[in-house]
C-alpha cells in the first residue's frame, strides 16, 4: 500500500546506451548507488559485494536486482558441469526415466555437455579418458574468465603438464578458483554452413527458480567464424577457425562491420528445413529448449532463490554436423554491447522486453509479487517452462515431454516464423 | 585470358572452398555498369526504337506519365487477375495462410500432402501449378528441381567439375569483376554472407559455360565479342568473351545468393542457378520486347501504377521521384536483397509457377500502394525512396 507512487529509481555498474535508454524512455530516475534505489541493473562483481555475508547488505521489498546470488552455480564452468552431474545421479537414483542409458552407457535425455574434467583437480581421470581415445582434441578454458579468453586447444597430453596434480611445476599453478580450468572434449564436427562454424546465442530469462519460471528470446542469433572450419592439426591454435566469440572474431582480417557475421535463428531455421527437412529442424529446436530447461532444472535445488532477484542468461550453444545441439556454456551477463546496427536493435528490445517482466507495468517494484506477467507484456520472449503450470496439469508428461516423442494436446506447434510452441514438461 | 602458372593452379585448388579470403587486389575494379546505368540506356534505346511505330496514334493515356514511352503490350488487371488467378483471395497461399494464427487443417496440411504427392510422382507440370500457392519450405528444392529439370546426374556433375578445372586453369578478366561483385552486395548481406565462397565457385563457373551461349538463340541480346590479337574483324578469329556472354553487372551475384539456401552441393547450386538464369534472369538485363523483359516490366509497372494510383503518381513526378527510378533496381534484381529471403523464396515460387516475370512489375506497383500513403507527403526523390 503506497500513498504516492512515485518514480522508479535506477542504478547501474554497466554504462551501456541499450540499458540506459531503456530506463530512460521508462521516465526512472537516475540515482546513486548509496542512495535509496529501486532497481540495480549489477554487475556480477557488484553482486557478489550485495549478497556477500561480511556486507549483511539487506534489500528491502521494493528493490530489484538483475543476478540471483549464486548465479555462478549456472554460469561458472566448473559448477554448471558440476550440477547437471549430480542431476543426472540424482534422477538416476530416483530411477526417473529421463535417466535412461543407452547400451553405451551415454544418457539418451540429457547427454548434452561434452565430457568435461576440472583441472587440476581431476587431472588424472581425464588422463585415463584421454587415452581411450588419444587421437581427440580437447578444449581448454579458464573456468571465471569470458570472452574467449584463455581458451587453447590441445591434442597431446604434453600440452597440459603443468595442469597434472604431481607436476614438479604444479606449485606455481594456484589451486585456487580463479586458475582453474575445465577441460572438455572438442567437438570438432561443428554443423557448418558455408563451411564456416558458429554458434548460437539464446537469451533466457529466469525470474523464479522455484517454482521455475523462465522464458526464452526468439530473436537469438548465430555467430559465424570469419575463417573457414578445418579439423587440421596444423590449425588447432587459429582462434579465427575455432572461437566463435565476437570479442575474439572482430580482430579478423575478414571481420564485417555490417553484418558482424551474425545470422538470425529464423535463418537458420529457413535454411535447416529448406536443405534437411521440417521434422529434424524441428527436432533440434526442441532439443536445444529442453537442454535449456533441464540445465535450470539441474541447478534450481542449489539456487539461492532470493525473491528480489531475475536474471537474463546469454545461452551459448552448438550444434554438431549430426543435428545433436550441445550447451557449451551460459553466461550471467551477456554483452549488452553492440556490433552491428541491427544488434544494437536486438539488445534495445531484449532489454526493453526483459523489463516489462520483471519490472510490471513500470513501476516501483514489490518482490512478493506472484512474477506471473500477463502474456501481452512478454513482447519477444515466450514461455519456454513455467513449473506452476506444468504441475497443474495434473497429468503425468515425464514421458510425453521428452524430445523425440509425440507431444500431448498442448503441446501443439505454433508456426508463427516456423517455430514450436515450447511444451511445458513436468 | 591467361593461363595460370602451375603453381598458382595448385594453390587455388587448395583454397576452392574459400576464395572469400583470398581475393585479389580490387582496389582499381569497378563494376561495369549498375541497374541505374542499365535504366539509363534502356530509356536511350527504346526512346530510339519508339520512331519505328509511328502510326499515328496519340501517346497511350494509360503511360503518357511514364519514363518508358514504348507501345508495347502489357496486361491491365482484368487481364493480369485471369493469368494469376491461383492468387485470388479466395485461394489459400503460403506465406499467408499458413500463419501462426491460423490453423494447419485449414490449408496448410493438405497443401504439404498435395506436394509431397507431386513429388513422389516426379510430376513437372503439376509441380509447376503446385508452386504458384508457394512451397512448403522443406519441399522448395526438390520442386524447384522438379519444374527445371535439373536431376545432377553423374554428367552433370562432370560438367561442373570440368568448368571448375577450367577456373583452376586459366584466369579471366571476368573474374575480378565477379569478385568485386560478390564483396560489394553479397559479402555485405545479413542473410548471403555466410554463402559467400559458394558465390564465387559458381560465379567463375557460369563465366565460364560455353552452353550458357545457347539462350542467345532466344534472347534479343548478343554476346560481346573479342578477337585474336592482330585480327580485330575477322569472324573466324572471334570469341565470345567472357565465354559465356554474359558481362555480370553490380548485383549480378544477387541472383545466386537466395539459391544458397536451398542448395548445398555445388553442382546441383550451379545448375539450378544456370537454368534459373537461362530462362528468367537474362531477360532482366537485356533489351527485348518481350512480355517478361525488363522494358516491358517497367512499362507494366508504370501502367498500374498510374492507371491505379494516379494521384501518387503525379505527385513523385512532380517532386522529381520518378517511381520507375525507385522501383527499376527492385525488378532488375527480381527482389533479391530487397525482400527477406523467405518471402523472396515464396515470390520466385511464383516466378517459376507461372513461368513469367511479370509478378515483379506488379510487386513493385504494390509496394508503391502499401506505401501510398507515407509517399503522398515526401518532397524528395530521397525521402522517397
Amino acid at each position: 500500500f503506497r500513498i504516492m507512487a512515485g518514480k522508479v529509481k535506477w542504478v547501474t555498474d554497466i554504462e551501456k546506451s541499450v540499458l540506459i535508454n531503456n530506463f530512460e524512455k521508462r521516465g526512472w530516475i537516475q540515482v546513486a548507488e548509496n542512495e535509496d534505489w529501486n532497481f540495480y541493473w549489477m554487475s556480477v562483481q557488484t553482486i557478489r559485494n550485495v549478497f556477500s555475508v561480511e556486507t549483511g547488505y539487506r534489500l528491502s521489498d521494493d528493490q530489484i536486482v538483475n543476478h540471483f546470488p549464486n548465479h555462478y552455480e549456472l554460469t561458472r564452468k566448473d559448477l554448471m558441469v558440476k550440477n547437471i552431474k549430480r542431476y543426472r545421479k540424482e534422477l538416476e537414483k530416483e530411477g526417473s526415466p529421463l535417466a535412461e542409458k543407452d547400451e553405451n552407457g551415454k544418457y539418451i535425455y540429457l547427454d548434452f555437455v561434452p565430457v568435461t574434467f576440472m583441472l587440476p583437480a581431476d587431472y588424472n581421470l581425464f588422463v585415463e579418458e584421454f587415452r581411450k581415445n588419444p587421437s581427440s582434441t580437447w578444449i581448454m578454458k579458464p573456468c571465471g574468465k569470458a570472452q574467449g579468453k584463455g581458451i587453447f586447444l590441445i591434442n597431446k597430453l604434453s600440452q597440459i603438464k603443468k595442469w597434472s596434480r604431481d607436476s614438479k611445476t604444479s606449485s606455481f599453478v594456484s589451486q585456487s578458483s580463479k586458475e582453474a580450468y575445465v577441460i572438455s572434449l572438442y567437438i570438432n564436427n561443428p554443423l557448418l554452413i558455408g563451411g564456416k562454424k558458429f554458434d548460437l546465442r539464446l537469451y533466457v530469462l529466469v525470474s523464479t527458480y522455484r517454482p521455475l519460471r523462465c522464458y526464452m528470446y526468439k530473436l537469438g542469433f548465430c555467430r559465424f567464424c570469419t575463417v573457414k572450419y578445418t579439423p587440421s592439426t596444423s590449425e588447432l591454435d587459429n582462434m579465427f577457425v575455432h572461437l566463435t566469440n565476437v570479442a575474439i572474431q572482430k580482430h579478423g582480417d575478414d571481420y564485417n562491420h555490417i553484418h558482424g557475421g551474425k545470422w538470425t535463428v529464423s535463418n537458420l531455421r529457413l535454411y535447416l528445413e529448406s536443405t534437411r527437412g521440417k521434422e529434424v529442424t524441428n527436432k533440434l529446436f526442441d532439443e536445444i529448449h529442453w537442454i535449456i530447461v533441464q540445465s535450470l532444472k539441474a541447478v534450481a535445488p542449489v539456487m539461492n532463490n532470493d525473491k528480489h532477484c531475475f536474471e537474463c542468461y546469454g545461452y551459448d550453444i552448438i550444434i554438431d554436423d549430426k543435428l545433436k545441439p550441445w550447451l557449451i556454456e551460459v553466461n550471467a551477463s551477456p554483452s549488452l554491447t553492440s556490433s552491428t546496427a541491427n544488434d544494437r536493435i536486438l539488445k534495445y528490445n531484449l532489454i526493453n522486453d526483459t523489463l516489462n517482466i520483471a519490472v510490471p507495468n513500470g513501476e516501483i517494484p514489490d518482490c512478493k509479487w506472484n512474477k506471473s506477467p500477463p502474456k501481452e507484456v512478454l513482447g519477444n520472449y515466450e514461455v519456454l517452462y513455467d513449473e506452476e503450470m506444468a504441475q497443474s496439469d495434473g497429468t503425468d508428461r515425464d514421458l510425453r515431454g521428452r524430445p523425440g516423442q509425440p507431444t500431448g494436446v498442448k503441446g501443439g506447434r505454433a508456426r508463427d516464423s516456423g517455430k514450436p510452441v515450447l511444451t511445458t514438461w513436468k | 585470358a591467361f593461363q595460370r602458372p602451375v603453381n598458382e593452379q595448385k594453390e587455388l585448388l587448395n583454397k576452392w572452398n574459400e576464395m572469400g579470403t583470398d581475393e585479389p587486389d580490387l582496389s582499381l575494379f569497378r563494376p561495369v555498369y549498375a541497374p541505374k546505368d542499365f535504366l539509363e540506356v534502356s530509356l536511350h534505346k527504346t526512346k530510339l526504337i519508339h520512331p519505328n511505330y509511328e502510326n499515328g496514334e496519340q501517346p497511350s493515356f494509360r503511360n503518357h506519365l511514364g519514363l518508358i514511352q514504348v507501345p508495347l503490350k502489357v496486361k491491365d488487371i482484368p487481364e493480369l487477375k485471369e493469368d494469376f488467378s491461383e492468387l485470388g483471395l479466395n485461394i489459400g497461399q503460403l506465406g499467408i495462410d499458413d500463419s501462426a494464427q491460423v490453423p494447419p487443417e485449414f490449408f496448410e496440411n493438405e497443401h504439404v500432402r498435395v506436394g509431397q504427392k507431386v513429388l513422389a510422382e516426379q510430376d513437372s507440370a503439376a509441380a509447376q501449378q503446385y508452386v504458384r500457392q508457394g512451397c512448403p519450405t522443406a519441399l522448395r528444392a526438390d520442386l524447384w528441381a522438379l519444374i527445371l529439370n535439373i536431376s545432377n546426374q553423374p554428367e552433370d556433375i562432370l560438367y561442373y567439375e570440368q568448368l571448375k578445372s577450367n577456373v583452376i586453369q586459366h584466369d579471366l578478366l571476368v573474374d575480378s569483376l565477379i569478385y568485386k561483385d560478390v564483396k560489394l552486395t553479397a559479402s555485405n548481406d545479413d542473410y548471403y554472407f555466410v554463402f559467400e565462397d559458394y558465390l564465387y565457385q559458381v560465379l567463375l563457373c557460369f563465366s565460364r559455360d560455353t552452353s550458357v551461349l545457347e539462350h542467345f538463340t532466344y534472347s534479343s541480346a548478343t554476346p560481346p565479342k573479342s578477337y585474336i590479337q592482330g585480327k580485330l574483324g575477322m569472324e573466324e578469329y572471334a570469341v565470345f568473351y567472357p565465354p559465356n556472354g554474359v558481362i555480370p553487372f553490380h548485383g549480378f551475384s544477387m541472383y545466386v545468393a537466395p539459391l544458397c539456401f536451398l542448395y548445398h552441393e555445388p553442382s546441383k547450386l550451379y545448375q539450378i542457378f544456370r537454368e534459373m538464369y537461362v530462362r528468367f534472369f537474362f531477360r532482366l538485363h537485356s533489351i527485348s520486347s518481350h512480355p517478361s523483359g525488363i522494358v516491358s516490366l517497367c512499362l507494366l509497372f508504370e501502367t498500374l501504377l498510374q492507371t491505379h494510383l494516379p494521384q501518387l503518381f503525379y505527385h513523385l513526378r512532380e517532386i522529381g521521384a520518378q517511381p520507375l527510378r525507385i522501383s527499376f533496381k527492385w525488378m532488375v534484381r527480381a527482389f533479391s536483397g530487397y525482400l527477406a529471403t523467405d518471402q523472396l523464396l515464396l515470390l520466385w515460387d511464383r516466378i517459376l509457377g507461372y513461368n513469367s516475370l511479370e509478378i515483379l512489375a506488379v510487386l513493385a506497383a504494390a509496394v508503391f500502394a502499401f506505401r501510398a500513403v507515407n509517399l503522398m507527403e515526401v518532397t524528395s526523390l530521397a525521402a522517397a525512396e
